[in-house]
Order: C-alpha cells, then structure tokens, then sequence
C-alpha cells in the first residue's frame, strides 16, 4: 500500500489487493508497510498485543464542538470517543501538560496521548494546539494523536504536521448525504448554523478532504464509524472501500450505543445498536483480516491506563499539583521499561514463530478440515493471558477458533445496566449480563468462576472452563478446540454457529 | 440590546469561541454574555454567533427574552416524545 497516493475518485477497478485488508496472515500487523509498523506497534490502540502491555490516556481539553451527532448529547462527551453518558474533568491546557507528565512519570507504560474531547479538538484550536505544542517540547518521549469529526480538519492539517503527531482519527459515519442527514441534524459553517442535508456534504466533503490531505502528509489516519442499523449499516462497506483506497490505514466500525436516559436523538426516539452478531459480520466485511481495532473499548475522554482499565481516580487535578514531577529524571527510567517491553513482545514474536503450532493447530483440528469454527471467550485482566475470575469480568475478548488456527474477534462489555423489574436484584443482573455478551459462543475460559454462573453457563449452552488458568490465550483457545473435536463435541452442529463460519 | 444565557446552558465554551465581541465570559454556574458588550453580532455577523453554534435548546435567550432554538430545533427530538421518554424514566 502507497501511503502517498492521493486518489479522490473511488473506482470500480480498486478491487483485489489494493486495500491493506487484503492477506489472511496470522500477524495481525503482518501486512502493514514496515514504516507504518514501526509506528503502531507500541501504540496500545492499534496492536492487539501491544495493547496488554501499554497504555494510553486522553486529556480533556476541547469542550467546544461544531456540528450535532443524532447519538450524542452535549451534556456529555463527545460520544465519538467515549461511551454515551460520561463527563470528564475539563482541563486547561496547563493542567492538561502537567497530568500527562504526572501520569508518564507514574506509569512509564504510558507511550499515548490523545485528546478526543469532551468535544471536537479542531473545535478548540488554540486548547488543542496548546497542548500538543507544549508536549512536544517538554515530553518528546510521548507520541500525540487527536480525533475529529473532521468539519474542521482541513484547515488544520498544516498545523497538525508540524507537532509531534502521526495518528488522527476521523469519525466518518457515511458518504452519502442523503443518509448524512439521518445522522447529523446540523453544522456550525461559516458563521451560520446549517441544516439536514446541506450541512452533511459540507462535513462529508470537509472530511474526505481532511483524510486525502493527511495521507498526502504521510500522517497516519484511522477511520471511525458508528453502526447504526437501517441508517448506514449496508453503506458502510461502501465508506469502508473508499477510506482504504485513499489510504486510511484502518478502518474501525463501532456500535451505535442508544439509551432514552441518554437523551440522545436515537436514544429517544427508539433507534437500536446493533447486536453483537451484526457488528461482527461487519466488521468481518470491512476489515476482514485485519482486526487490529477489534479491541477497542470506546474510552473515555479522560481516561488513564491500559485499555479497558481506568485509573483516572489517581490523577485528579487536586493530586497531580501536589506532585513534584522531574520529567528529564523519569523519561530515563521510561526509556528503560520501553525497552524492557520492546524485548518481551519480540521474545514472544520469536516464540510464536517457533511454536507456529500453537495457532496452526497440529493435532484433530489440522486434519479435520470440515469442523465448523467456534468461538469462545476469555475473562483477562491483561498481559494476554487467561487470569481473570469471571465474576470480576466487566468486559470479554471473543477468540474464533478453527482449522485455520486462532483469530481475536472482538471485545464485549458487560452490559451493566440493570434493565430488569423489582425481582431483579443487582447481583442477578450483571450475571444475565454477561450470559448476554456472551451469546454466539460455546465456552468460556477463566481463572476461576462461581457454582451459580456455572449452572447458568451450561443451561444457555456455554461451557465454562477453568483449567487453564494462567496460561497464555491462544494456547488455551487451541487446545480446547482440540479437545472439542476429540471428544466429538464438534460432530454436532451448532445452529447459529454455521453462519459464523467463514 | 443583548442576548442572554440562562441555567440550561451546559458550559461547552462553544460560544465564548465565536463572540466576535468578547461579551461572553466563564462564570458560575454557567456562562454569561456581558449586556453592554453584545452587539447581537450586528455589522459582523448576519446571525448572532453564540446562537449558531450553541448546542442546548433553550440556553440562549434574544433580546425580548425568548429562545433563539426552541425544544425540538436543534435535537430535532419532538417535545413530546423527549417529554414522555423523560416521564417513562422517572417512573421506573
Ligand atoms: S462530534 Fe462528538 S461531541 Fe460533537 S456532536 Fe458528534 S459525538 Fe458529540
Ligand atoms: S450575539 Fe454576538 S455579540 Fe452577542 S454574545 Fe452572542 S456572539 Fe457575542
Ligand atoms: S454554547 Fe451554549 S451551552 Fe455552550 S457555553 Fe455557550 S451557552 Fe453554554
């Protein structure tokens, strides 16, 4: 793939290889140019691996926002970025600096920082710029990346590549804007607030352009969207192929997240997400192979830590102005613990190279090319390893495996919600929750789990396993599937397991 | 004359951004729009810039005290299914 190739006119002949979808490797990052490696691969958003071991945190700097999201409501962060319904602690620029030094210096795995909100950051230009400005002076051991809606995104892109920023994400929900107007009620434009269909080709243009301009820049740029069923889920294939081919080097689909408490448009008026079988058969069709995003956790805009954790409690602003940070003293010890990291993942890398058996399965399964795929989740508190009790999971990585060796999927959450009446007590809520988010598979592996979910695992066909606590994922995935078909438990089908397969 | 913002605004500083007359400052609880300072964006704007970009209904106020973006103008959520959404959560 051309990282420079500006091409505005999405053609028919683009088919085949030309999108960095292309190519069935077992490295998820395999298939990217080696220059596009380099960046992402210690970047906890886009590697799946790296992702167990570093961390990212996201400042909220930039409250203001120039257009209106039919799943968003302004009381809250931007929904772009965070779950609906969250509200972050608004920082100055000032602050912003002295958290993010505050937080490298406490947690040398943090290699990310990014600013998504509570709104657009190319609305608050001057915020934004700020406190890239200053990061990348005081703390150049940081890289930088911003997500935009992308309205105001050409008219910063001049800007953006002078600072130390290689990643930005634009949100980009259609192409279409007919279907825009489904989405985006209005824009703030040229001094004028603009409605419906008008105001969508503005911002669809603004963002094919910004997108086109940072590629022509060599800035890295990732594509968000939001699925939102009988809106723009078939035609998000669509935006997904003309991303791609003008060189977005990934292409994320996120489920629309719609709750009348939310106050949200959709919320409102009764528009559903998706399930999580949907969003997975799209994600298949416009990401295929390349399932980088898979464990994105829609963080929030202030959010600290490794994914899917947040220990935003212990940077609050009263706190950090208590600490005395040396940050030329602290960039040393992270630069030790770097690479520290950058050994161990390539020690794993050699390891997985050695024992290809472990994803190419060896034993029944490599024979038996006609057993159907399973899928299976995990309860992981990081480090890729199966360490987790189930009763603690407040969020599950689903593995397939089959003949061809073990894929990561997805991540789903625990719904927390208690959605049911009197009777249901809360304990019995976040239980039926996780059974939930856990539909479509047949087990379920973790370091320890409870007699009652137990029960209620195997009645809704879910077969909890506990034996290989502590023992690297995809290992344990491969050697269960190797198991099922030992013990002829794959010999019967599985109804809705036969249209997961590929 | 000059524009108002009332307890519903939610503090975005979308509009302290655009006021082409530096009339509106950070205040608590919410922003205030300074009355001898407010132009209404005449002779700069031809709309009044906080109220295009402000993204709560009801928060900006015109001179005669009425709302620039009733309930429904901007969300485009009817008032009556915002209202019944709102009495069906507070009765759970
Ligand atoms: S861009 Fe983000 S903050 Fe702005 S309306 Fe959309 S979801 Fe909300
Ligand atoms: S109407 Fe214009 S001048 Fe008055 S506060 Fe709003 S933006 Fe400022
Ligand atoms: S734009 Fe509206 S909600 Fe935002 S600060 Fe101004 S008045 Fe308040």
């Amino acid at each position: 793939m051309e990282l420079t190739v500006l091409n505005d006119t999405p053609s028919e002949s683009a088919g085949g290889c030309s999108t960095s979808s292309c190519g069935s490797s077992n490295d998820q990052l395999s298939h990217l140019p080696d220059e596009i490696k380099q960046k992402v691969h210690n970047h906890p958003c886009y590697s799946e691996e790296a992702h167990h071991y570093f961390a990212r945190m996201h400042v909220a700097v930039a409250p203001a926002c120039n257009i209106q999201c039919h799943y968003c409501n302004r009381k809250y962060d931007c929904a772009n970025e965070s779950r609906p319904g969250v509200v972050s602690e608004l920082l100055t620029p000032d602050q912003a600096v002295k958290k993010t030094k505050a937080v490298a210096a406490n947690i040398p795995q943090m290699t990310v920082l990014g600013i998504a909100g509570p709104g657009d950051p190319l609305a608050n230009l001057d915020r934004t710029f700020e406190t890239f400005r200053r990061l990348s002076e005081e703390a150049p051991d940081i890289k930088l990346c911003v997500s935009t809606n992308g309205l105001a995104l050409p008219a910063a892109v001049e800007e953006l590549s002078k600072h130390n920023i290689d990643h930005v994400t634009i949100t980009i929900n259609c192409v279409d804007p007919e279907i825009g107007a489904q989405i985006y009620p209005w824009i703030y434009w040229n001094n004028r607030r603009i409605h419906g269909k008008k105001g969508a080709q503005i911002l669809i243009e603004q963002q094919q352009k910004g997108l086109e301009m940072l590629v022509a820049k060599g800035i890295l740029v990732k594509v968000n969207s939001v699925m939102i069923p009988g809106v723009n889920d078939q035609h998000l294939k669509e935006v997904s192929r003309i991303v791609k081919q003008k060189g977005a080097f990934l292409h994320n689909v996120m489920p629309l997240i719609a709750e009348a408490e939310h106050g949200t448009f959709y919320g409102v008026m009764g528009q559903r997400g998706p399930s999580n079988e949907e969003l997975m058969e799209l994600q298949d069709e416009c990401s295929g192979d390349m399932n980088m995003m898979r464990h994105c956790r829609q963080c929030r805009a202030d959010a600290v830590g490794l994914l899917g954790e947040d220990r935003g409690d212990e940077f609050t602003m009263d706190k950090i102005e208590q600490m005395d940070i040396d940050y030329e003293a602290a960039m040393v010890k992270r630069a030790v613990i770097h690479q520290g990291i950058a050994e161990e993942l390539a020690e794993k890398e050699k390891k997985r190279a050695a024992l290809a058996a472990v994803k190419v399965p060896s034993g029944p399964a490599a024979e038996n090319k006609h057993f159907r795929p399973v899928l299976m989740a995990v309860a992981t508190s990081g480090g890729g390893m199966i360490n987790q009790h189930f009763g603690h999971a407040t969020e599950f990585l689903i593995y397939e495996a089959s003949s061809n060796g073990v894929r990561f999927i997805s991540h789903r959450k625990v719904d927390q919600y208690c959605i049911g009446n009197d009777t249901c007590g809360e304990k019995e809520s976040a239980l039926s929750g996780s059974i939930r988010a856990l539909a479509g598979c047949e087990v379920v592996l973790c370091s320890k789990i409870g007699f009652e979910p137990w029960g209620l695992l195997e009645e809704a066909g879910i077969q909890p396993n506990g034996e290989h606590a502590m023992e690297p994922i995809e290992e344990a995935v491969m050697s269960v599937y190797e198991e099922m078909i030992a013990t002829g438990r794959l010999d019967q089908s599985k109804g809705e397991s036969s249209q997961m397969s590929a | 004359m000059s524009l108002s913002i009332i307890e519903s605004c939610v503090n975005c500083w979308a509009c302290y951004d655009v006021c082409p007359s530096e009339a509106i400052y950070e205040a608590a609880p919410h922003f205030l729009i300074d009355a001898k300072k407010c132009t209404e964006c005449e002779g700069d704007y031809a709309d009044p810039q906080c109220a295009s970009i402000c993204p709560i209904e009801g928060a900006i106020l015109d001179a005669a005290g009425e709302s620039i973006n009733p309930p429904g103008s901007l969300t485009g959520i009817p008032p009556e299914m915002m209202e019944k959404a709102m009495a069906e959560i507070q009765a759970r």
